[in-house]
């Protein structure tokens, strides 16, 4: 039986009850917003569901958006299922003031670099995670680059003057 | 096949007195010959350079005529340090220990946008060019450069190797170049 | 494990398990085909640990896409999988025109194709060749170089530029194909095939080279489908998931091709499965260059497409149009979407989030050699020394992917 947006979107509901916000399809992909409590529940029930199968994690990021107050920051998770061929969107938002989920890792071993990297460019705390630390920028680094308030810039070099390159 | 070419260039003879079986010249123009002709590089490939150099490297454009057939993959063994590709910050003292550990005389030749300058790449992770840590002879420019490029480059290496003093490690103005960047 | 080697100090010793030897394969080590780090905890020749350090060449690239009109994030695309640029233009192109909702062409969707799957030979070719050379097999890499060197022609006839291509804009081709063009691919398709099996007579059947890659690095298709793993990598282990199948993008469905897939998920296998995806992909272009239809080289996205100069310096459209691409004030859609392309080593993907202004808003490079990287310790603890040279070669790790 093909899945639809509709199966899919019931059985999350029926599962999660209030803790689906929202959803909303868009070029193809049924995405849906849930509080970020749930995330590891809702990923093994699409997991271990029989009839969904979402088995292959795709991908795993994050996203600032600081106009959104008290969800600045969104974990996004792609899943697919490869047997149904169905991909899925799950979005999970957190306010700046209580940076932690919880890790995928014991679901999808994949889940360990990308949680890392999340980490390293947003300061989003994967807890359980066997060994949270700064993958692909210096150590010492003391701040989370990829969030908007940083310049995409290196403040400190000397050679290239910011008025000829439009900044 | 193609006709045989019989005016190959090969690398011409110093300077010198000539003679029935003998041939005077100075012993700094043959060492400078000798070594001009016999750089070893050390591939310091990070990216898309990287692949250019491999294609310098094959059969088409040959890097190994130029007396290159050996690439030492050891600093302590190498002539010549060829970065090829971005330096990023967390690369940077892996530059300089490479460079540390490689005995004189030594050559470095920065292929490639990245490099030399940082490239496109003006960026808070990316080191805005390796002459920030190491010195740096000769600058390829190019995203990628063209093999043809990166010969020329190495010939211009060869250019200073030659007609450079072969005891540059004595000279003032060395030490003190070294000594701006913390190598002593 | 203790005694198998207890006496290789002489009679009577014992190696203490616990005096581990650190070796560190890495960042820069003619093993490691770009710049990434692997600390092994070895006894003896056996790895007992490895830890992996990678971001020597993290350029920020997601950061730089932010701050860069969509017409300019194509070059930073060509420096992920810098040995098949074209895919990732392509790749990017394709997920920018799904977002403004532009009508492609069957013509555009062939010559992309072409120009694709041309880049995917280019990309196994030198994988295929370097596991040769790290096992000491040099003469193929020489053979197969030589005919990178034409594809690289084809790319220049194309677009200009060998490596890093940026071929192709949002919504087409800035030039078509011109005759010579069409010359040097029918060369290609003709002379190619014969220098390619001479290569894989060297290796195909030999048995030093049999010997050194069957039953080394294999994983199984659960624990490759649990990492994350897609591609050639995924494909050698049985599991048959190719992008360019579950989700046809540029008329794919429209082309005749198998997916190789092999059995064990070891060296072999993956060699195996690159050489007859290289066949495969002669197959497709072929087709496609038998096949192409006529048309024009460009979709109809004037917010997007640069008009040809002539028009720019007489019309008054053209240049009004000129002027808003290059100054930003066309109207991008709001929206976020996930466009998956099948690249030299698995699926590429583009998250893409627009909020109507110039620059994307966040843009994330599903990458897949970052995901499939995280499997080497798995496979590589228990195996010697000599294995894991052979299991990073033949996973075609490329840095530029991985730091991104």
């Amino acid at each position: 039986m093909a899945l639809t947006s509709e199966i899919v979107l019931s059985k999350i509901k029926e599962f999660l009850g209030d803790d689906l916000f929202s959803s909303n399809e868009s070029f193809g992909m049924l995405a849906v917003i849930v509080s970020s409590s749930r995330n590891y529940d809702l990923l093994e029930y699409l997991y271990k569901e029989s009839s969904l199968e979402f088995t292959f994690l795709t991908d795993l990021t994050g996203a600032h958006y600081p106009d959104k107050k008290g969800s600045e920051f969104e974990v996004i998770y792609h899943l697919h299922s490869l047997v149904h061929n169905y991909r899925l969107r799950i979005k999970c938002g957190l306010p700046l003031e209580n940076l932690d989920i919880r890790s995928m890792v014991a679901l999808h071993s994949g889940a360990n670099f990308m949680e890392r990297e999340t980490y390293d460019f947003y300061g989003i705390i994967f807890t359980g995670h066997p060994n949270l630390k700064r993958i692909l920028n210096v150590d010492e680094m003391d701040y989370f680059p990829m969030r908007k308030e940083y310049p995409l810039e290196d403040q400190t070099r000397t050679d290239k003057e910011d008025k000829y390159f439009g900044r | 096949m193609g006709e045989l070419k019989t005016n190959i260039k090969i690398v011409g003879e110093p300077e010198g007195i000539k003679g029935e079986g003998f041939f005077a010249t100075s012993l700094s123009k043959v060492i400078a010959l000798a070594r001009a002709n016999s750089i070893w590089p050390l591939p310091f490939a990070t990216s898309c350079c990287g692949i250019e150099f491999m294609a310098t490297m094959a059969s088409n454009y040959d890097l190994a005529r130029f007396g290159s057939e050996k690439l030492s993959f050891s600093p302590r063994q190498a002539d010549l340090l060829m970065v090829m590709g971005t330096i990023a910050k967390k690369m940077g003292p892996v530059v300089k220990q490479t460079y540390i550990q490689m005995a004189e005389p030594r050559w470095v030749i920065a292929v490639g946008a990245c490099a030399s300058s940082g490239g496109i790449f003006d960026t808070y992770s990316v080191l805005q060019g390796i002459d920030k840590v190491v010195p740096v002879d000769v600058y390829v420019p190019g995203c990628p450069p063209r093999p043809e490029q990166i010969l020329d480059g190495f010939m211009k290496i060869q250019d200073i190797v030659k007609n450079e003093s072969i005891r540059r490690r004595s000279l003032p103005e060395y030490k003190e170049l070294l000594n701006q960047y913390g190598i002593e | 494990m203790a005694d198998k080697f207890s006496n290789i100090g002489g009679v009577g010793s014992k190696v203490n398990e616990q005096e581990l030897t650190t070796l560190n394969l890495g960042p820069i080590h003619p093993a490691t085909h770009g710049i990434f780090q692997n600390i092994l905890k070895v006894n003896g020749e056996t790895i007992i640990e490895c830890e992996q350090t990678v971001g020597y060449i993290h350029r920020a690239f997601e950061k730089i896409a932010e701050h860069r009109p969509f017409y300019q994030v194509t070059p930073l695309t060509d420096r992920l999988n810098y040995c098949s640029s074209p895919i990732n233009n392509i790749g990017w192109h394709l997920a920018v025109e799904k977002l403004i909702k532009a009508d492609i062409s069957k013509r555009i969707d062939y010559m992309r194709v072409i120009i694709m799957e041309l880049a995917r030979i280019s990309d196994h070719l030198v994988c295929n060749s370097v596991i040769g050379v790290d096992m000491g097999a040099l003469s193929g890499f020489t053979y197969v170089f030589q005919w990178r060197e034409k594809i690289y022609d084809i790319y220049e006839e194309i677009c200009g530029a060998r490596l890093t291509t940026n071929i192709g804009r949002i919504g087409g081709f800035e030039r078509d194909f011109n005759p010579a063009v069409h010359k040097k691919i029918n060369e290609f398709l003709k002379e190619f095939p014969k220098t390619y099996k001479e290569f894989m007579s060297l290796l195909e059947r030999n048995r030093i080279f049999m010997d050194r890659s069957i039953g080394v690095g294999g994983i199984s298709a659960e624990r490759a489908l649990n990492y994350g793993f897609t591609g050639p990598n995924l494909r050698a282990c049985g599991v048959d998931y190719d992008v360019r199948v579950f989700d046809p993008y540029c008329s794919y469905g429209d082309f005749d091709f198998v997916i190789p897939v092999g059995t064990g998920g070891d060296v072999y296998d993956r060699f195996m499965v690159r050489h007859q995806e290289i066949e495969e992909s002669l197959k497709m272009i072929k087709q496609a260059h038998d096949n192409l239809p006529q048309g024009r080289h460009y979709a109809d996205v004037p917010e997007f497409y640069l008009p040809p100069k002539e028009d720019v310096y007489t019309k008054m459209e053209a240049l009004i149009w000129h002027f808003k691409i290059v100054m930003g004030e066309s109207d991008v859609p709001v929206g976020e979407l996930y466009q998956a392309v099948e690249g030299g080593n698995g699926e590429l993907g583009f998250y893409l989030v627009s909020d109507g202004g110039r620059n994307a808003y966040r843009l994330h490079f599903r990458r897949p050699s970052f995901i499939y990287y995280q499997a080497y310790p798995e496979i590589v603890c228990g195996g010697m020394i000599s294995d894991a040279v052979m299991t990073m070669s033949s996973m075609n790790v490329i840095a530029g992917e991985l730091d991104a």
